[in-house]
């Protein structure tokens, strides 16, 4: 647990980084500090470990006073993880990894044996150890950089905005696994990012700053988006909040039956099934292909004749899938995006159960919000 | 042209005779100058630079330095040879050789100071920041993370003082020291030419020996993740290969006169050229 | 104040008196020494810096010639010129090539990687708005790479002033001529005036020239003003 005390930074020529911030990371959790900048959000960071000493108050890690070591022993005993990863340009990945056990003191082998261990944990195949930093891309380097913070098996980890310097497919990834990471190690993190997004996605607690190093709300993401405690808070998490705070309640929407096609059967058998002009096509597994219409061509011109076979070519590609037991958004955003107004619901092998319309979705809304036991997190 | 080879090919040349000492004799002695010289400058200014950069201090010292590179070479040394030798009493080149070496080290000063404070300062701010980040102290972030990413610069301002060394001490001869220029000037002298040309081959020769030799030096020093030397193979699925491949030469240092293109001449400007960090 | 009497540094005053007309000889003969191979060198590198950089195959070996012919002390190429020129040993003509030589390996690479540095946006506007390649060049790449491309003149400038003097010991007049002339008459005893009356002028004529090279850039570069001021 990382303790902020009525922690204070002032400099000498009078800005004020952070103001009196109190607040707690809770052990195993990450606690996620955003903001916009100038906000002291890395200052605060940087304070856990010392990088930049408070001008008052006092930071406890486990109830220990970070003051109370040497700030190069309190350094080593925790990950730290900076935006362009900060890899040393002169040693392979594996010496790069294993920086802080071959500080204090681990044996040459046993520190490289552990670091290709890492490498593992992060994704990156253990071929890559005798490259250097220059020959990977930025989302590699910052595995490293994850991986190397976490050699000593630090039980608290500093990540200054370490995904921010990556396009954002990669960063969806990074952000994934380091989700199924933290689910399996369990570390205490304290985690800076500009992007509310990111805040929302990772964080079990979410400490939003403003300008001057205030602290303007701690919360979960979910209470975030429901009740930001001031216009700033509202303002930061942004317009539209409403649906993304969809994204934490669970969507258990009754899902009615959907009449299908087979791909390669006659059109008209499509005719048969339909309730409307749209039909669903699904393969012989039941894994949806896409929407029929039976009175137009996607190309313009008129519908498939009855006898012609149903082909790929023939279908509408719109609409995304909804997964059993996944969240309102989710369904919603199904619904939505589905040329049919149904939103296609599968298992979670991708083959179909159901449908679902967004009136349905917004029904279940109401009634769930109605009964707060029906909040969850994703 | 012929009386150059002619020269060259006289074996008594090379060897010398009992009153005149020989190409190898000289060279040695040309060899011995610049290794003196190159060591006491080293000596003084790689910590100093190493020690400036580290702590981003007294930049000024540094542009001092570099204020040096505008004073002629020969002027330099004719000034301390006038000044020095009659302090010096005894036998034997002393009285040349000491001045000629004051001088030298004064030209190659600013190029090991210069080039070896900007190689710090040139460090990724990330590298720099992680480091400390992870707990090594002040002396283990300058000698595990900053000097093995500043040694292509370092060795560029070693390489740069070697040249301006070997230059100018060919001049020295002028004065009366020994070494390759004494051809140069015996032969410039005595209107033997082919000893005249043929020295100066020999002290261009001698020049890219030297070079030569510090630049294979460099390579089994430096860490082939900054000098960016990837073998093929090890690269060639890489996605980032095609980004990081082309990076740009170390600045090197200039003959006897001045820096070299891109070299560091003033602080501001050597913090400049260092390499695009490949991202994404 | 002495007249040449004095053999102390301070009494380059006097020296200079004494000897008006033949220090500005030299001084004249060392201004353009040191300025026309600078001259000479960027006419001839502009042509081959530009192709360097559009066939990106001519570079590498462009750089390695260039940095081989920078290692050869300049002493070395004043001596050896007579034999490749056919001139006289004393001929300032060996002095000019020499240092055109040094000028043109110095700036051929400044020149590539200027124009290399111009940024990407600016050509491909150039391009699509109809600019035939060598207006591009000529309107849009040249001026951009003018910063770049001073720095190095500035760096051949200063390092030619330099050079130059070292052609006085082998026989070519010009400022280096008056630390032969201390060296002469310091025989008997030390006799500082025309050295350090040397060394000021050599030093005065670098930052001269050095100075007007970055106000001549500054004046065809109106933009980097506005940017700097910034």
């Amino acid at each position: 647990m990382i303790r902020f005390d009525a922690v204070s930074k002032a400099y000498p020529d009078g800005t004020v980084a952070v103001d009196e911030l109190s607040l707690t990371a809770p052990s195993g959790q990450i606690t996620v500090l955003v903001g916009p900048s100038g906000c002291g959000k890395t200052t605060s960071l940087r304070m856990v470990n010392r990088m930049v000493e408070p001008t008052s108050g006092t930071i406890t890690i486990d109830d220990r006073d970070v003051t109370s070591v040497s700030a190069t022993d309190l350094r080593r005993g925790i990950g730290y993880v900076i935006q362009h990863a900060g890899l040393f340009p002169h040693r392979t990945v594996v010496d790069n990894v294993a920086t802080v056990p071959l500080l204090t003191g681990t044996g040459r082998r046993q520190a490289r044996r552990r670091a290709i261990e890492l490498m593992e944990l992060v994704g990156l195949p253990a071929s890559f150890a005798d490259r250097y930093p220059a020959q990977l891309s930025g989302g590699q380097q910052q595995r490293v950089g994850v991986a190397r913070a976490l050699a000593a098996d630090p039980p608290v980890m500093l990540m200054d905005e370490p995904f921010s310097a990556v396009d954002p497919v990669v960063r969806d990834q990074l952000q994934q696994e380091f989700l199924r990471l933290q689910g399996e190690l369990g570390k205490t993190i304290l985690f800076v990012t500009h992007d509310i997004d990111e805040a929302i996605t990772l964080g079990d607690r979410v400490a939003v700053l403003a300008v001057g190093g205030r602290l303007a709300q701690v919360a979960a993401p979910a209470d975030l988006l429901a009740t930001p405690a001031d216009p700033f808070v509202a303002e930061f998490v942004g317009r539209d909040r409403g649906y993304r705070a969809l994204g934490f309640i669970s969507a258990e929407v009754a899902v009615a039956t959907e009449p299908t096609v087979a791909l390669g059967a006659p059109v008209a058998r499509a005719h048969d099934v339909a309730v409307d002009d749209w039909v669903l096509v699904v393969d012989d597994g039941q894994l949806p292909q896409g929407w029929l219409h039976l009175r137009a061509h996607p190309d313009g011109g008129p519908g498939p004749a009855p006898g012609d076979p149903v082909t790929p070519d023939l279908l509408n590609l719109g609409g995304t899938l909804s997964a059993l037991g996944g969240t309102l958004r989710e369904a919603l955003d199904a619904a939505l995006s589905s040329p049919s107004g149904r939103g296609v619901v599968v298992d979670e092998d991708g083959r179909l159960i159901g449908s679902v319309r967004a009136g349905t979705v917004l029904e279940h809304l109401h009634a769930a919000t109605a009964d707060p036991s029906a909040q969850v997190r994703p | 042209m012929n009386d150059v080879l002619l020269w060259l090919n006289d074996p008594q040349n090379w060897t010398g005779t009992r009153v005149t000492p020989g190409i190898v004799e000289q060279a040695s002695a040309h060899l011995a100058y610049t290794a003196i010289a190159l060591s006491i400058a080293g000596v003084i200014a790689f910590p100093l630079g190493l020690v400036l950069g580290h702590t981003g201090r007294a930049s000024w010292l540094v542009s001092v330095a570099n204020g040096l590179r505008a004073l002629p070479t020969v002027g330099l040394l004719i000034l301390l040879y006038v000044m020095v030798s009659p302090l010096i009493s005894g036998r034997g080149d002393a009285v040349y050789l000491v001045p000629t070496e004051i001088a030298l080290v004064l030209l190659a000063l600013p190029a090991i100071l210069a080039n070896t404070y900007a190689g710090v300062r040139n460090v990724s701010p990330d590298a720099r920041d992680a480091a400390r980040g992870m707990g090594m102290t002040g002396r283990q972030v300058l000698f595990r993370v900053e000097l093995p990413n500043a040694l292509p610069l370092v060795f560029s301002g070693l390489r740069s003082a070697a040249l301006q060394v070997i230059a100018t001490a060919t001049i020295a001869a002028y004065v009366g020291l020994g070494g390759l220029g004494r051809y140069v000037y015996d032969g410039l002298a005595s209107r033997d030419f082919g000893q005249m040309a043929g020295g100066a081959v020999l002290v261009a020769a001698l020049a890219l020996l030297v070079d030569l030799a510090l630049s294979l030096l460099q390579r089994a020093t430096v860490s082939r993740g900054v000098s960016g030397r990837f073998s093929r193979r090890s690269t060639r699925d890489s996605r980032s290969a095609a980004v990081t491949v082309v990076r740009p030469e170390p600045p090197r240092g200039g003959p006897d006169g001045g820096p070299r293109p891109g070299q560091a001449t003033t602080p501001a400007a050597a913090l400049t050229p260092s390499g695009e960090h490949p991202s994404g | 104040m002495s007249s040449a009497a004095g053999s102390a540094p301070w009494d380059l005053f006097g020296y200079f008196a004494d000897h008006r007309a033949e220090v500005l000889d030299l001084l004249w003969a060392h201004t353009w020494l040191s300025v026309l191979p600078v001259v000479i060198g960027l006419l001839v590198a502009l042509p081959i810096g530009w192709l360097a950089r559009r066939y990106r195959w001519a570079y590498p070996p462009v750089v390695s010639v260039s940095g081989l012919l920078y290692t050869i002390p300049s002493l070395a190429l004043f001596v050896v010129m007579p034999t490749l020129l056919g001139t006289q040993i004393l001929d300032p003509l060996n002095v000019v090539a020499a240092l055109t030589l040094y000028t043109v390996a110095l700036l051929v690479r400044v020149v590539a990687d200027g124009l290399a540095a111009v940024p990407e946006d600016a050509v491909q506007a150039a391009t699509a708005m109809g600019f035939t390649r060598l207006q591009r060049l000529r309107t849009v790449e040249l001026p951009l790479a003018v910063p770049v491309i001073a720095a190095g003149l500035r760096v051949a400038m200063v390092a030619n002033v330099s050079l130059v003097a070292i052609a006085a010991t082998i026989g070519i007049p010009q400022l280096g001529q008056l630390f032969i002339t201390g060296f002469q008459l310091s025989v008997t005893g030390p006799y500082y005036p025309p050295i350090v009356l040397g060394i000021v002028l050599s030093v005065a004529l670098a930052l001269l020239l050095d100075r007007s090279i970055v106000l001549g850039a500054r004046l065809i570069t109106p933009w980097q003003r506005v940017s700097a001021a910034r």
